[in-house]
């Protein structure tokens, strides 16, 4: 499957246009440049404008992962991949659809785009379907950290090393991973739109284990210097200690503090609910409930993909610049995001939160930032006369779309917090808490940081102190 | 294909390698929706590549390319040679495998009807007119239909010799009706919630499943639900239906049973099992009735889960899980097999595409069908809840304990069924519920349900999985916990 033709072009676009990047030109650890991933995204308009598209769209996304993963305090998988694909969304009489390869030869694109031809032609004609936007402006945004991109499988290894040392110093078990990786995005379509996109990301994730207890402890960030694994070992270790001789407690309404990986876990799941095609389709918990005082006053959420802490590109699925959105203010609902089909059926203006076209969800705010407090935990330690210290949440599911009830386990350091001290580990909870309930019974909010969980992506959260926070049942550890 | 493995391997060994495997894997996949009368999506998406495992210094290194040439697929095998040498700066042991033949050998999964074929127009009027039927109901708010369809090709090759092609067909579809009134939201879908039913199979599923006819009832029930009586909540009789039943098999048996997971290797993200090593024979898992398998073979039905070959190499094989109610198996792999007194890998190793590593996965799954009709259980029932169609699932890191809510509920009183009860719920601990297992239907009502979308591994891994189950009770179940309010 090399780049070389294989049959005559029956309409054949020049050849300098079809210049596709070479691989010898491609080594590993280096993404294409952004002239490289132009030349393909122009090839293909051409390509598509040859066989007769009226409109076409193309994605190039390129990733170059690794990922050193370890457990009974030795690497056990440890893996490297890159991938490119070339995704074509062609538009022919009112129908669109969309084709995705990973070759980038003329035959793979040019397959691609009779495919995505084929698609569309089988369909009813689209009356809502918008042309494709044309040049559109963006904000800068750098998110691109050398020595991310720098990183080998040896610095890996040896950092997975120490945090390993430190759990067999003390008689513990570390399990984890340490990833690193770059990636880019470039979305181009025939009325000259044209954006690119480029980033790092690296995350190392612990866990210690000291049977019959765990504790856990994970960080996420563009650049590998913003963390430090050693440091994480050592506080997943030490509260991985103080969670041994776990006792049971009965199940009830508790006054709770949740560390920044437990909120952003459990408010995760109200991202959609923000997307105006969601409120369009009546699964939001949201309908019926905008302008009103949903949450409590101290809750204000905003989605800003400017946000320093925050990763991913300036624009959405079509091209569109991201713009930030005041989602939550003082406990109300204010606004929601959109993409230029919902906003053009509710008269808006389009936000910059499309997902690629077509697809049946529209949009979603992807970089959602909780407004933050002041209290430090040790702050709402102090102030709890009873209550628990929640490390992480874990397995969340929505039990109850409309009141957004969602159910799940706390996981990996449970506390019992007395007289503003905290004291013994608490065996694993179940519960079946409203999101929305959550979020008017906070007390106290810390200052907002970038925290990553399991269950949701990256955001800019606060921890909090939350009170009748519902836990239903009790598990044997 | 085979000159660039033989090519890939080679190189692994010249680079120090003592033992290669590497898949090239050519994926195809279409997807249909709709939503209220109208298409959503409407894509197909191809790709192929290479990932190669090595063994050297006595650890793992796995790495993948799109560069399907000679140089690439050079680069690719040196750097995961050059990986493993850098797992082993961490390293506690040297890899140990258990013994496998060598195999060449080319399998396709069995198929009627080519679903990329079939002309899309036929495709999209079919998911249309069951949108279009749902959208009759007065009272629906929301409507979406799919259809989903993968051709995998894989081309396995290892250092022992092996060299296997396998291509499977998969296909999938499903409808669901969502009705917002008040404060709720009710939803009902078929053949099962989550994008439907997913089998080993072509076209022959699509049009098996008469989505259809089913259209106008699962429309109607999720209005239906608005008017019906809450759950309530007690501990007592619980009948599941089978899909059901085969996401409870999953997540309290499937996960468990996983050697990876029991050995700590899912520590940090899946989880770790209560299924120690000292459990083995010996744990009363269930009642004497419940009978349970790892099957990975055709004969076993055309399930997400069966194969030929796992992406080890290895036959496809069924393994006894739970032998009249006793725990008797795990899910192994060459690696972790002699851990638990194995000579051979039960062949379980599974990787969602060529860009990610194989790791220990659930094949088919299934519950042994019983002796009971359904209507004979409900006949048999006093008092109790059948539950069917899943809307949430959750269990602990240690899979003990769990929660599930399903889309409808209904009272079963004096051996009959009466009202309709919404958000039905249950709860408990794994092997107090499968002890508590007093019937199980026969095979006339026994499915083999498609799991599409299990997730597990770092990076994450898509797996579909099967699970065979026909509906079955359970007697002082803990029911209704999920919507209580103290």
């Amino acid at each position: 499957m090399s780049a070389a033709r294989k049959r005559v072009l029956p309409r054949k676009p020049p050849a300098r246009m079809l210049a596709l990047p070479k691989e010898a030109r491609h080594t590993r650890a280096e993404l294409f440049h952004e002239r490289e991933l132009r030349r393909i995204i122009d090839g293909a308009l051409l390509l598509a404008k040859s066989t007769g598209a009226d409109e076409t769209e193309v994605h190039v996304d390129e990733v170059d992962d690794s990922l050193t993963r370890f457990a009974n305090n030795a690497i056990h998988q440890n893996v490297a991949e890159h991938g490119l694909t070339v995704s074509v969304r062609t538009v022919v009489d009112g129908r669109t659809a969309r084709a995705t390869t990973n070759r980038i030869d003329e035959d793979s694109l040019r397959g691609a785009i009779d495919a995505s031809l084929s698609l569309a032609h089988s369909q009813p004609k689209d009356p809502h379907l918008l042309p494709v936007p044309g040049k559109q402006r963006y904000r800068k945004v750098d998110r691109f950290a050398r020595p991310t991109a720098a990183l080998t499988p040896d610095d890996r290894a040896r950092a997975v090393r120490r945090a390993c040392d430190i759990a067999i110093k003390r008689g513990q078990v570390a399990a984890g991973i340490f990833a690193s990786g770059q990636s880019q995005t470039a979305i181009g379509n025939s009325r000259g739109l044209f954006a690119a996109y480029r980033e790092t990301h690296a995350e190392f994730s612990v866990t210690m284990q000291e049977q019959p207890a765990a504790s856990w402890a994970k960080a996420n960030s563009a650049n590998v210097r913003d963390f430090d694994p050693q440091k994480l070992a050592e506080r997943a270790s030490e509260k991985a200690h103080r969670a041994t001789n776990a006792q049971e407690l009965p199940p009830g309404r508790y006054t709770v503090i949740l560390e920044p990986s437990a909120v952003l876990d459990i408010v995760g799941f109200l991202f959609y609910d923000f997307a105006a095609t969601a409120l369009a389709d009546k699964r939001s918990c949201l309908n019926d409930r905008i302008g009103k005082q949903v949450f409590g006053k101290n809750i204000t959420v905003v989605d800003d993909a400017y946000h320093p802490l925050q990763l991913g590109a300036p624009f959405d699925g079509e091209g569109m610049p991201r713009e930030r959105v005041l989602l939550v203010d003082g406990g109300v609902p204010k606004n929601l995001v959109y993409s230029r089909a919902s906003a053009k059926a509710a008269k808006k203006k389009p936000t910059g939160h499309g997902f690629a076209l077509p697809n049946e969800y529209g949009e979603a705010p992807m970089n959602l930032v909780f407004g933050g407090g002041k209290a430090s935990l040790e702050e709402m330690i102090a102030s709890t006369e009873r209550g628990l210290l929640v490390t992480r949440l874990w397995y969340i599911r929505e039990v109850d779309p409309y009141e957004k009830v969602m159910t799940g386990m706390t996981r990996d350091g449970l506390f019992l917090v007395e007289k503003g001290k905290v004291g013994a580990a608490v065996r694993n909870f179940r519960f079946n808490q409203s999101v929305l309930e959550m979020l008017r019974n906070v007390e106290l909010l810390g200052p907002a940081v970038r925290a990553t969980g399991e269950e949701a992506f990256e955001m800019v959260v606060p921890a909090m102190k939350v009170r009748d926070f519902h836990f239903s049942e009790v598990t044997k550890f | 294909m085979w000159d660039l493995s033989a090519h890939a391997l080679d190189t692994a060994r010249l680079r120090g390698a003592k033992y290669a495997d590497m898949r090239v894997m050519h994926l195809r996949q279409r997807d249909l929706t709709t939503k209220n009368g109208q298409v959503g999506t409407l894509a197909q998406s191809e790709s192929i590549g290479l990932g190669i495992r090595v063994l050297a210094s006595g650890a793992w290194g796995f790495a993948s390319t799109d560069r399907m040439t000679r140089e690439g697929v050079s680069a690719c095998a040196a750097q995961a040679v050059a990986i493993a040498k850098a797992s082993a700066i961490a390293k506690r042991k040297d890899v140990v495998m258990a013994p496998e033949e060598a195999y060449i050998d080319s399998w396709q999964s069995p198929f009627r009807k080519d679903p990329f074929e079939i002309p899309l127009e036929t495709q999209l009027a079919l998911l249309l007119a069951a949108d279009a039927e749902m959208r009759r109901v007065k009272g629906v708010t929301l409507t979406e239909t799919d259809l989903q369809f993968r051709k995998i090709d894989s081309w396995f090759a290892s250092s022992i010799g092996s060299r296997i092609h396998q291509r499977k067909m998969i296909s999938g579809c499903g409808i669901a009706a969502t009705a917002f009134q008040g404060e709720e939201i009710q939803k009902r879908s078929y053949p099962n919630s989550f994008g439907g039913q997913h089998a080993l199979q072509g076209y022959e599923l699509v049009e098996s499943l008469e989505l259809l006819k089913h259209a106008p009832r699962v429309a109607e029930e999720a209005v239906a639900l608005h008017s019906a009586a809450q759950c309530p909540q007690k501990t007592g009789t619980l009948i599941l239906g089978g899909s059901q039943l085969g996401l409870q098999i999953h997540e309290s048996v499937g996960h468990p049973i996983e050697l990876d997971r029991v050995l700590g290797e899912e520590a940090n993200f899946a989880g770790t099992s209560f299924l120690t090593l000292d459990k083995l024979n010996k744990l009363r898992y269930g009642s004497d009735i419940v009978n349970v398998v790892a099957d990975a073979r055709l004969e076993h039905g055309p399930g997400l889960g069966s194969f030929a070959y796992d992406d080890e190499g290895v036959p496809a094989q069924c393994t006894d899980i739970i032998k009249a109610g006793e725990f008797r198996g795990y899910l192994s792999n060459r690696e972790t097999a002699h851990l638990v007194g194995l000579k051979r890998s039960s062949g379980t190793m599974r990787t969602e595409s060529w860009n990610r590593l194989p790791i220990i996965r659930m094949t088919n799954i299934s519950l042994l069908p019983g002796t009971w009709r359904s209507e004979d259980l409900i006949a048999d029932t006093d008092d109790g809840i059948l539950m069917e169609t899943n809307r949430s699932w959750s269990i602990d890191d240690r899979r003990y304990q769990f929660q599930f809510s399903t889309e409808i509920g209904w009272e079963i009183k004096d051996g009959k069924k009466a009202r309709m009860l919404k958000n039905p719920s249950y709860s408990g601990i794994t092997t107090e519920f499968w002890n508590s297992c007093d019937a199980i239907c026969g095979a006339d009502e026994w499915v083999l349900w498609g799991t599409p979308n299990c997730g597990k591994g770092q990076p994450m891994q898509t797996m579909g999985t099967g699970h065979g189950a026909s509906p079955s009770r359970f007697r002082n179940i803990n029911i209704g916990a999920a919507f209580s309010k103290s």
